[in-house]
């Protein structure tokens, strides 16, 4: 085991990444046409990445898989950005921000970074409305703030529910201004199979033209993974169908760590599972839950029953039980394990599926009757009617019915200060990097994280990389680039050849129901060992018998999915290796061994103050496990409490 | 009522962009009312699949309505029969048992189909690039708050903003034009002070290159507003005539003469 140094600045936290910056090779900018840099990935990282290296001057080329960079997943964020602007006169500063971030990951993440994540915060939004991004404002013109996720200050901004298509639009806009000046060539519709490492370095990707099927080599003096997160390993998730760990998890196994892969969030407050052919689970904002109240019958005969005909003394209101002074607004990791609780203890209500009703009740009925319609209709309306779209239901008429998704996986590449993976010359940002949020992230930070990477971060970090390092003259016919596509042709082939029964969905499912039962919302050591025997052995199934159809060289979706469900069952065996060596609770991992009293995470700072960062030694090695020691100078660690 | 379906589909299959289309015929058996009509061609791909036959390939992403990668035409209406539903909102309760529904992609001359229901939108973020957007660089803007908006402004400029680029606009106008779609990211940036120092250039260059990828012309139908599943409202066209014969009127270059683009002073 090696101990990973971040390479972080000292001195005082708020000049640290003035001082880096500074002592930063800048890049001439008539030089800077010469340079070839690669992005991947053209979501709020990845396209702000592209759009401002493209304006530096480089020779920038950006790729993603869908058919239009503006279709990213970041579009789908709903709620908010948060930045310590102030406007409100609440108390707040940059330096509230990294505080209440570095405490709500449960001291899990790196303060230099969550520092500068927060200053970052405000320039974005400056960045942002220059750009025409329609945030909503007050009547007197000026930017309007909620307060979300339990902050006790108003700091997010917000375009209605849309914020991350406004803010995802934004950078698209900045990207395309980009495309037509000649500095960015986009590449949709393409997705990356591997990474090219020269020398050391990474100097190129491998892609599949997923219209022709043409496998290629890209080669760049520098690359960027901006590719978003792997919680499609659950196979039901509110992430976007074409969400993969593929960038990502091909790098790994050219040699870049992965930090902290069982880091992932589940949200409280999601549409439930309605039968077994579900392809994905749609997020309801957390904000409903400020005037809706949750409960489960006390009784498991109740369950199949009208709700409006169980009386108020055959009802549980267990979170407004346990949590009296938190009530409805616990955290996210807490709401959802309650939830889960209720169900395994067969109270759960809504369809069976699979035998087990999965759902609770979010009742906006004394919300109704203390506020009127009225106002519950200004301030959820639309929420109301996505619901019902959905579900064939009206909030107003019968309760609405929640469960726990999978929705942010904080994990991902091991990077340093500088965002650079262990590979040199490939940087990670956005939700693909193990990022700011430590063991769980709060409400509208990713969205702040991804354009702190993109317009501000990367771009300095990047220029310094190619300042600073020298590199060789290559070309897409040096040995190892062909390697590289050798060995992507021989995986497609390999797929394509296989002939066996098993749809790539079918063994997804059935590898996201295992990742699900053992290594989601609670974890404990049996269950874990459990997971790890199992997920070979599917594994081995897979690649003996995966049906795949038609050909590699048109478009093939079977074939796009066999690829991802190929490195989300490699993927899923590393989340739940990870989880049972962290033998501790922290944020979001809920080991049912180490527990408080009153049933909350116990952090084990002595044994787990640290970063876990995987090494890859083969699919059927173990693989390494390394170390970044995490120091806490400014916000003392101490021990989280909602009762 | 049974929370089951069956249902009779003729799905336009055609195998690559040089190849001929035709419909095909799918039954499709005890399908609950529950799945949204993407999970119903998910049930029946596994099907295919499963028979060794290809699956039917179609575009989606978010499955939320937000993405603007799915869509289709069902019987004719672009994103199917519910109002203001994106194709992968829309749940099979709008359906009555022992229906045959027809399945077609987008079509439009500036949209060639790549397969079975996939279509080449490309075009679209072409139009964006001739000029919807703001050209300020990364790094050095103003403080947020010293710009700023009418209340009424920004909500007038976030409804234009709301378009999530699917091209069911252009699917359901007869003409076959992307008004709908380029009078919305005028409006936006027209509406909003930041949008103003490019106004001009950017309504004339993202008109003549909404004419020059092939897209046909307005001639107020109004199919484009009630079939945009983001309801953004023909006002916006309207609002884009304006803009480009102001800007016309006002510039020196010749009306219709292909706009070069403007890098915006970067
Ligand atoms: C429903 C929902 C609501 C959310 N709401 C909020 C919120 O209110 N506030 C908040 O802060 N956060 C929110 N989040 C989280 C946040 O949206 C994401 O974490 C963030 O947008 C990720 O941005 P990104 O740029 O890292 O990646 P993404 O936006 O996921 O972009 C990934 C890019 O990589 C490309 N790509 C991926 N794999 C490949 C490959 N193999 N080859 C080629 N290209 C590839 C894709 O095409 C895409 O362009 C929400 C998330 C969800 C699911
Ligand atoms: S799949 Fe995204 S809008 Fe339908």
């Amino acid at each position: 085991m090696t101990v990973l140094d971040a390479r972080a600045p000292s001195g005082p936290i708020d000049a640290r990444w003035d001082r880096r910056r500074f002592e930063m090779k800048l890049v001439n900018p008539a030089n800077r046409r010469k340079f070839s840099i690669i992005v991947v990935g053209s979501g709020l990282a990845g396209g702000a990445a592209a759009a401002t290296l493209g304006e530096l001057g480089y020779d920038v080329r950006c790729f993603c898989y869908q058919d239009s960079p503006r279709r990213a997943h970041s579009i789908a964020a709903q709620g908010g950005i948060n930045a310590a602007k102030n406007y409100q006169n609440d108390g707040d500063s940059v330096y509230r921000l990294f505080h209440d971030t570095v405490k709500g990951g449960d001291f899990r993440a790196r303060e230099s970074n969550v520092y500068r994540l927060a200053q970052l915060s405000v320039n974005i939004i400056d960045q942002c409305v220059a750009q025409g991004v329609p945030f909503a404002r007050e009547y007197g013109g000026l930017l309007a703030n909620r307060s979300f996720g339990g902050a006790q200050v108003s700091r997010t901004f917000y375009a209605r529910g849309q914020t991350g298509q406004q803010l995802l639009l934004g950078a698209y806009q900045a990207l395309e201004r980009q495309v037509a000046a000649g500095t960015v060539k986009m590449y949709p519709r393409h997705e990356m199979m591997d990474v090219v490492v020269v020398g050391g370095r990474a100097r190129g990707i491998v892609t599949r033209d997923l219209v022709t099927g043409a496998i290629e080599a890209h080669v760049a003096d520098v690359v960027v993974l901006a590719t978003g997160g792997y919680g499609n390993v659950f196979f039901l998730s509110t992430n976007a169908k074409g969400c993969n760990t593929t960038a990502i998890w091909r790098a790994h196994r050219r040699g870049a760590l992965f930090a902290n892969p069982c880091f992932t969030q589940i949200h409280p407050t999601c549409i439930p599972v309605a039968g077994d052919y579900q392809s994905k689970l749609t997020l309801m904002s957390e904000s409903l839950r400020n005037d809706g109240r949750v409960w489960v019958p006390r009784g498991a005969e109740d369950c199949g029953a009208d709700p409006a005909k169980i009386p108020e003394d055959r009802r549980d209101y267990y979170l407004e039980r346990i949590y009296p002074s938190f009530g409805n607004l616990v955290p996210r990791d807490i709401a959802s394990r309650r939830a889960k609780e209720m169900c395994d203890q067969g109270r759960g209500v809504g369809p069976e599926v699979a035998g087990v009703r999965r759902g609770v009740y979010l009742d906006f009925r004394d919300a109704i009757q203390r506020l009127g319609r009225q106002t519950v209709a200004e301030r959820y309306g639309n929420l109301f009617e996505m619901y019902e779209r959905i579900t064939g239901e009206d909030p107003f008429d019968v309760p609405m019915r929640i469960y726990p998704a999978t929705h942010y996986t904080m994990g991902g590449l091991w990077v340093n200060y500088d965002l650079e993976s262990t590979i040199p010359g490939l940087f990670v940002g956005g939700e693909a990097n193990f990022s700011d949020h430590g063991a769980n992230r709060l409400g509208a930070s990713a969205l702040m994280q991804g354009l702190a990477d993109g317009y501000f971060v990367l771009p300095a970090t990047l220029g310094h990389y190619l300042g600073a390092t020298k590199l060789e003259k290559l070309t897409a016919e040096h040995a190892e680039v062909r390697g590289a596509v050798e060995e992507v042709r021989a995986r497609v082939d390999k797929l394509l050849s296989i002939g066996g029964k098993r749809s790539p969905d079918s063994f997804h499912r059935e590898l996201g129901a295992l990742i699900w039962d053992n290594c989601g919302m609670s974890r404990n050591a049996a269950n874990l060992e459990r997971a790890l025997r199992r997920i070979p052995e599917l594994r081995a199934e897979f690649w003996e018998n995966l049906a795949v159809v038609g050909s590699g060289s048109e478009l093939n979706q079977v074939l796009e999915k066999a690829s991802r469900v190929a490195d989300f069952m490699e993927l899923g065996e590393l989340m739940c290796r990870d989880a049972l060596s962290r033998d501790e609770s922290c944020g979001c991992h809920y080991r049912e061994e180490h527990v408080t009293p009153e049933g909350e995470a116990k952090r084990d700072d002595a044994g787990f103050q640290h970063v876990a960062a995987w090494e890859w030694r083969g699919p059927d090695a173990e693989p390494v496990r390394h170390q970044e020691a995490l120091e806490f100078e400014l916000v003392k660690p101490v021990q989280r409490s909602y009762v | 009522m049974s929370d089951k379906l069956n249902l009779v589909l003729n799905v336009w299959r055609q195998k690559g962009p040089k190849d001929a289309g035709r419909f095909v015929r799918y039954e499709v058996k005890d399908i609950s009312t529950h799945m949204s009509f993407l999970e119903m061609l998910d049930v029946l791909n596994e099907r295919l699949l499963a028979q060794g036959e290809e699956p039917i390939a179609f575009d989606h992403d978010c499955r939320e309505g937000i993405c603007g990668a799915c869509g289709v035409v069902i019987d004719g209406s672009p994103h199917g029969p519910s109002k203001r539903t994106t194709t992968c909102q829309l749940h099979m309760r709008s359906f009555r048992s022992g229906q045959e529904l027809t399945v077609e992609p987008w079509r439009a001359a500036a949209f060639p189909v790549l397969r079975d229901l996939v279509v080449d939108r490309s075009a679209l973020d072409r139009i964006i690039q001739a000029g919807g957007y703001v050209g300020v660089r990364s790094g050095s803007p103003r403080d947020a708050n010293s710009i700023p908006v009418r209340k009424e402004d920004a909500d007038l400029a976030m409804d234009a903003a709301a378009c999530i680029g699917c091209g069911a606009c252009v699917a359901a106008c007869p003409n076959a034009s992307a008004s709908l779609f380029t009078a919305a990211k005028i409006s936006h940036l027209a509406l909003l002070p930041q949008g103003q120092p490019e106004r001009r250039e950017r309504a004339i260059a993202m008109v003549a290159r909404m004419d020059g990828e092939g897209f046909g012309h307005c001639t107020n139908h109004g199919e484009c507003e009630s079939s945009c599943p983001k309801g953004i409202s023909v006002d916006n066209i309207a609002r884009m005539n304006r803009e480009f014969l102001a800007a016309a009127a006002a510039s020196r270059r010749p009306l219709g003469a292909e706009a070069k683009d403007d890098d915006g002073g970067a």
